[in-house]
């Protein structure tokens, strides 16, 4: 007995003089609003549990464009913050400029591998080694509809994009705007995003929007995508241009309009004007995406730093990916846990068929990056392929001119 | 009867020219009217979508949400402890470069030597290229300079980029200064800081309070040089407001950002009301030199 | 430039002082702008020739860049944007600042509250007024809407959803935020003329519009020049203001070259795209500005 006090001792004494080694981390996130900062906040108090000091360093504005700017400054002057918020593709632009740290020690001894999906795992892997931590995992393909609204008009939410101009008609003759839309570009892709994935499925989507292949953009399959998006476009009110899309959620919400394309986030807006899911909403699959999934996930790039230290880094990343700050994080959000088998028992109905559906379709291949949501693309086509989409809502090109436009953005790097 | 006759042209003249004054006072109030009774909503009023009417319940939840609740980040303190930060900032920056800017157009009206047109269109020139630009290359000499006190690096920055400004508008005023008031002095045996200070400074009023007013709002409103070069609890008034009013995916608090916006904006209204008078007070100077 | 060329016979110590002291007050000022703004510059222009993507890589690729701006639509769609607003902006806001200035000027009860109201749109932070403009401007949600609301069906007011007049409404707010400080500096101007040039022309018989009109507009040339400036550089860098009133849309029908060049070099990591962006609107400025600033400087000269 004696010999093992004396090793806790030790080990207490060591976790005590924890402070010697401790750092400070300094996290650059642009969640700045209400849930978003509480759930931020949890990290914090978890960091700081672990004997680290918070560094707050919260820049809002653009879907993070504010914050790559100042990241890029505080690269460019020597001096980056320990960690910052980038997703998607823009993971590796960051890990080729060769100033991110890797995550090997943390993530062999946690097993991110099994912890994680693969598809996930490549979009945090630079040549193999961990870069980044992802931290929620958002979908995108959502239809938020009133079910209020469907039954005055006496019809059943679309299913498909075939059925849907039926729907819609009928929607529009009850006096009711079909579809609710913020005209900015943005909410543009992803309205668009989730018909040519709903007309095309996941392996046109892979080919097309992923590895931007020009066969695949130069299809019917994405002629017919943008007749489809021109067909919902008749069906917007002629305000959206410019509208938030939370303004576009009211009306839903007030029953002014039935549905809306957006990702989860929208369940924030329902939840604070107190609906409830299943029966106030109902959250669906856009039409033609019921086995598909396309996930939105926000990730922490990590630097290497002046003094080489990882042990707040990896600290840090850690914290992340633990089941209570997934947990805590997650349903403030409104996203799922990344981590593959969380209990799900205490979220919301939305968010059970979300996790659900996220691993059904990890399985079927029918799990795809969203390209709205800087997901999919290097950042310069996913620019250009924004142009496109957001100039053929807005103006009368035909869909063949906005398929070679397309053709002309992919091939942008 | 003609004097009658005139003293009616008058007065219809006088009845015009209040009546466009207070139409365009109207047309400046507007946004400001749809600001305040936002604020004063519950945010379930604006979601039901009358965004101009007035207030049906008049709350001032809002308000004290945005002074000292609301969220900035991980902070929930609200506005109130990033005052000090942009007070800090913006009355140095605005004194230095108000008075360097008064000696600059001193120089370039009065003082005119080899090359000092060719300076004064080139500092111009330099107004044209966008801040954005900017940032990167300043951010490097930031980091050369190890200047690392957040207060530090935005006063600087703020003073190397409001100087054309200042300097234009004190040039431009004293060029219509007439120049025999300073040759006068000078014959009489004063020197140039003697010039500057006894003769021309107080006659500056009105072109001081246009600097001030032009730099106040400039620097108190800046917002890209201050989240760039400022960081974590040095960060000025509109990287707050900017965090709390701009979300992309998280629910908007329409009611909070407005009260938050007009807050923000307090010190410069008071800047504006103090330094108008003084426009007024610059006319009594400007009489008094003639 | 007397008193550097009076040379030995009037030498003192203190006329060395009056050739000295100008320069050496002045220098701050002009190292810093030689930094600040044309060091900068350079590198700027030296970025514009290389291939940097998300940060600055310094090895010269040729004109590449300017080969892919010049083939991009949707530059030009924001030059000819930069155009028509800052043309727009710039004039109505001269008129509409000289005018209330001028209407200020006549001894008008309650001058500070006015000139207060004029001005305080400059205090505001455009990221949340952007808003409040959205709102009133928005056919669904404002004028249109309370027109239609009190029995005037017949209005029609949706510039910011159209494409073809989008761009109109952005002139309009920015000549809202923008115009009371041209007021601002007219009256200040305004303040500064001598009366008794005033009082001899009143003598004469000279009716009120004719002294404004002959006499005293015409001295507030350098004002105007000030103003121009100051406006000129708001249109070249206008930025907040279309992001937060029409984020560049509907489509890019409001999309001008500070927004491209920010997307670009910022968001979409194309940096080596921005930096000739920025090059060419510079290069347009000064285009614009030169002939104007150069003439002008003459003019005193010789005046």
């Amino acid at each position: 007995m004696q010999p093992r006090r004396l090793t806790l001792a030790l080990a207490a004494a060591c976790v005590l003089s924890l402070p010697a080694s401790a750092g400070t981390v300094e996290v650059l996130h642009w969640w700045t609003s209400g849930g978003e900062a509480k759930s931020a906040a949890e990290l914090k108090k978890m960091i700081e549990a672990k004997g680290h000091t918070w560094k707050d360093f919260a820049v809002a504005g653009g879907g993070g464009d504010n914050a790559m700017t100042v990241l890029k400054t505080r690269v460019v002057s020597g001096n980056p913050p320990v960690a910052a918020q980038v997703k998607g593709p823009a993971i590796q632009e960051w890990a080729a400029e060769g100033v991110l740290a890797n995550l090997d020690g943390v993530s062999a001894t946690e097993k991110w591998d099994t912890l994680l999906p693969p598809v996930v795992a490549n979009v945090m892997k630079y040549k193999g080694h961990y870069v980044a931590v992802p931290v929620n995992v958002h979908r995108v393909n959502w239809m938020w509809a009133n079910p209020e609204v469907f039954k005055k008009a006496g019809v059943q939410p679309p299913k498909t994009w075939d059925e849907f101009p039926a729907v819609a008609e009928k929607l529009q003759k009850a006096g009711f705007i079909p579809v609710a839309h913020g005209g900015q570009p943005w909410q543009d892709n992803t309205v668009f995003e989730s018909i040519a994935l709903g007309v095309g499925g996941a392996d046109y989507y892979n080919k097309a929007f992923v590895k931007l292949d020009p066969a695949a953009i130069n299809s019917a399959t994405t002629i017919k995508a943008f007749d489809t998006l021109r067909m919902v476009r008749k069906y917007m009110d002629k305000d959206m241009p410019g509208r938030d899309w939370n303004l576009a959620t009211s009306m839903v919400i007030n029953g002014k309009a039935a549905m809306q394309f957006m990702g989860d986030w929208a369940k924030g807006e329902f939840a604070a004007a107190g609906k409830k899911p299943g029966t106030d909403y109902l959250c669906l699959a856009a039409p033609g995406t019921a086995n598909a999934f396309t996930f939105n996930i926000d990730s922490f790039i990590v630097f290497a730093q002046k003094n080489k230290d990882l042990k707040a880094t990896s600290d840090f990343a850690s914290t992340v990916l633990s089941t209570p700050f997934q947990e805590v994080f997650n349903q403030n959000k409104g996203s799922v846990p990344v981590r593959l088998g969380h209990d799900m028992s205490k979220f919301d109905d939305c968010a059970k068929k979300s996790a659900a559906d996220f691993v059904a379709s990890n399985k079927s291949g029918g799990l795809v990056p969203s390209f709205a949501h800087q997901m999919a693309q290097p950042s310069a086509a996913q620019g250009a392929i924004q142009d496109v989409v957001s100039s053929f809502m807005n103006s009368n090109m035909s869909s063949k001119d906005a398929v070679a436009k397309l053709l002309a953005a992919a091939k942008k790097r | 009867m003609a004097d009658y006759q005139q003293s009616l042209q008058a007065k219809l003249i006088r009845f015009g020219i209040y009546a466009v004054l207070v139409l365009m006072a109207l047309w400046y109030l507007a946004p400001l009217y749809v600001m305040l009774s936002t604020s004063f909503k519950t945010l379930d009023e604006i979601r039901a979508g009358n965004l101009l009417s007035l207030p049906g319940t008049f709350s001032l939840d809002a308000w004290s949400a945005a002074w000292s609740t609301a969220c900035t980040g991980v902070e929930c303190g609200g506005m109130k402890s990033y005052f000090a930060n942009s007070l800090k900032m913006m009355i140095p920056a605005v004194l230095i470069s108000t008075l360097v800017g008064a000696f600059n157009g001193y120089i370039l009206s009065m003082w005119r030597f080899k090359g000092s047109d060719m300076f004064f269109m080139a500092l111009l020139i330099g107004t044209f290229l966008p801040f954005q630009v900017v940032i990167l290359p300043m951010a490097q000499v930031l980091g050369w300079l190890q200047l690392e006190n957040s207060t530090g690096r935005l006063v600087l920055v703020h003073v190397i980029y409001g100087l054309q400004f200042t300097t234009l508008f004190f040039r431009n005023y004293y060029v219509t200064v007439p120049g025999e008031l300073v040759k006068a002095a000078r014959i009489d045996g004063a020197g140039f800081f003697r010039i500057f200070f006894k003769i021309l400074l107080p006659i500056s009023v009105p072109t001081i309070m246009v600097c001030l007013i032009w730099q106040t709002t400039q620097i108190w409103n800046d917002y890209l040089f201050g989240v760039v070069f400022s960081s974590g609890e040095g960060q000025p008034m509109t990287v707050a407001l900017n965090n709390l009013v701009n979300t992309s995916t998280g629910v908007k608090q329409y009611n909070v950002d407005m009260a938050a916006a007009i807050i923000a904006a307090l010190p410069t209204l008071l800047v504006y009301m103090v330094g108008g008078k003084y426009f007024v007070r610059g006319l009594t100077a400007g009489a008094v030199k003639g | 430039m007397t008193a550097s060329r009076q040379g030995a016979p009037g030498f003192s110590l203190s006329r060395l002082a009056d050739v000295i002291l100008p320069k050496l007050v002045l220098a701050p000022t002009v190292l810093a702008c030689l930094v600040g703004f044309y060091v900068f510059i350079g590198w700027t222009a030296w970025l514009s020739f290389t291939e940097s993507r998300l940060l600055p890589r310094y090895e010269w690729a040729g004109f590449v860049q300017y080969v892919e701006l010049f083939g991009n639509e949707r530059w030009w769609g924001a030059m000819q944007n930069l155009g028509i607003f800052g043309g727009l902006f710039i004039l109505v806001s001269l008129a509409l600042g000289l005018l209330m200035a001028v209407l200020l000027d006549q001894k008008i009860r309650f001058e500070g509250a006015i000139r207060t109201l004029y001005l305080y749109p400059m205090a505001l932070s455009f990221i949340v007024t952007g808003t409040a403009w959205k709102w009133i401007l928005n056919p669904g949600l404002g004028l249109e809407k309370m027109a239609h609301d009190w029995g005037f069906t017949g209005v029609t007011f949706d510039w910011i959803i159209n494409p073809d007049f989008a761009i109109y409404t952005v002139v309009i707010a920015g000549v809202w935020q923008s115009s009371g400080f041209v007021m601002a500096l007219f009256l200040a101007g305004l303040r500064g003329v001598d009366d008794s040039i005033i009082k001899a022309a009143q003598m004469d018989g000279a009716s009120l519009p004719t002294i404004y009109t002959r006499i005293i507009i015409p001295s507030l040339r350098p004002v105007f020049l000030s103003a121009f400036m100051i406006l000129a550089h708001i249109a070249v860098k206008s930025f907040d203001l279309v992001m937060a009133l029409t984020g560049g849309g509907p489509g890019f029908a409001t999309d001008l070259p500070s927004i491209f060049m920010y997307q670009h070099g910022f968001t979409r990591g194309q940096l080596g795209l921005g930096a000739a962006s920025a090059m060419m609107m510079l290069f347009t400025a000064c285009a614009v500005v030169m002939p104007l600033l150069y003439s002008e400087l003459r003019r005193e000269r010789r005046g």
